[in-house]
């Protein structure tokens, strides 16, 4: 229970034990077990079955469950676009969960319609559905939506309902990332790293 | 590729075929309104033709032009391995009487074409049985592909949520962000855009 802020550990028992306040152990008991009802509706799913997959493995957030029933889940993912003629089909399906219920959207167009500008789309969810995180990207990196997760997560422990929005990455400059080694430089480097060892050992 | 058929489509009809092109190996040709379903029957029963797929058939909006709308077709023989266009115009400048008989009895998959083009482009297909929407719903008003609708508009069949931050784009987005390729004018109902 090292998670929470407002526990204490007292010191001096055998077994241990920590106090806490109701809602800090509730909020703690509900950000690890999340069953969640993916909402799929287009490529962003090819992102989401990626991120359910074991190379990025959500269920090492406690969010492994896929629920087909609105009524057993409690975290909608609206993944993909949303068409104004899905738009009843995903508000039905909202107001099927029961409470207390968290609503992520996943890409630009369930955020905001992304360049879906047109007579047929719904721009944004949050147009029908109260959204607690965006996370925009066409599709988002797996590593935006762990973001997103987490930050869902600790929304739900400290019972935070404000929209959050996981920003999109900048790629770092090239050559920032990779530096192409010639001999040159691994010489020079070789020559530093014994330059070292015999300072230290001498 | 297909200019034999085009020849022969000539030969048959003389003057009924209004125009014959040829551009970059795509061969097309015209015919009026009243033709167009003896023209693709005669096409797929010649066994010098033999088409026997209808691959497309979708409408095109010229609102300069008077008829107005375009309706054109997509045909493939299996057996001849060639393709041919028909087009044909029909519609005032309103988008009134665009009126084509339906080649829902010649081909099968004329079908959901046929329901699809009545549906984005206001063109009715005379003899279908079944001619409704197919893509937007029954609630929708006008043909979303018409040039003249109104590009902003949308036409939601859930009322949109109130509240700050809701009408607009959305709560956490600067106007920059989330939606580098739109036009950025969706609005709720009631904004000027939206009717
Ligand atoms: S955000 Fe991009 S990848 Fe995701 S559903 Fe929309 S178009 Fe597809």
């Amino acid at each position: 229970m090292g998670d929470l802020t407002r526990t204490h550990v007292v010191e001096g028992s055998e077994q241990g034990f920590a106090t806490t306040r109701f809602q800090d152990l509730l909020g703690w008991a509900r950000k690890y077990s999340l069953f969640q009802y993916p909402f799929v509706t287009a490529c962003c799913g090819m992102e989401f079955m990626s991120f359910a997959s074991p190379r990025f493995d959500m269920a090492r957030f406690g969010a492994e469950a896929p629920r087909f029933s609105p009524r057993q889940a409690d975290l909608l993912w609206v993944v993909g676009t949303i068409s104004q003629r899905q738009a009843p089909v995903l508000r039905r399906v909202w107001e099927q969960m029961t409470e207390p219920k968290w609503v992520l959207a996943f890409g630009t167009c369930a955020s905001c319609g992304g360049f879906y500008d047109n007579y047929a789309t719904v721009a944004g969810i949050d147009k029908i559905i109260p959204v607690d995180v965006y996370v925009p990207g066409c599709p988002p990196r797996p590593e935006a939506v762990i973001d997103g997760l987490l930050l869902l997560q600790d929304k739900i422990a400290t019972g935070d309902r404000t929209p959050g929005i996981i920003k999109p990455r900048v790629d770092p400059k090239q050559g920032q990332l990779v530096t192409l080694r010639t001999p040159a430089d691994l010489e020079e480097s070789h020559a530093a790293l014994e330059a070292k060892v015999k300072r230290l050992g001498g | 590729m297909s200019k034999a058929l085009q020849q022969k489509l000539t030969a048959r009809f003389g003057a009924r075929i209004l125009a014959a092109t040829s551009q970059h190996g795509d061969e097309a040709v015209v015919v009026a309104p009243a033709d167009w379903r003896e023209v693709h029957l005669f096409l797929r029963d010649d066994p010098s033709s033999q088409m026997q797929m209808l691959i497309d058939l979708c409408g095109v909006d010229y609102p300069d032009r008077e008829p107005r709308f375009e309706v054109v077709t997509h045909l493939y023989s299996l057996t001849k391995k060639h393709r041919l266009r028909v087009k044909t115009a029909v519609g005032d400048a309103d988008g009134d009487d665009a009126v084509v008989d339906s080649l829902l009895s010649v081909w099968r998959s004329a079908d959901w074409m046929e329901r699809e083009a009545f549906d984005m482009f206001g063109v009715r297909f005379a003899g279908h049985p079944d001619l409704r929407r197919i893509l937007t719903y029954p609630e929708f008003e006008g043909h979303p592909l018409r040039k003249d609708y109104p590009a902003a508009r949308t036409q939601p069949l859930v009322p949109y949520r109130e509240g700050a931050g809701v009408q607009g784009k959305l709560a956490p987005f600067g106007a920059d962000e989330g939606m580098p390729f739109g036009r950025q004018t969706h609005g709720a109902p009631g904004s000027p855009e939206v009717n």
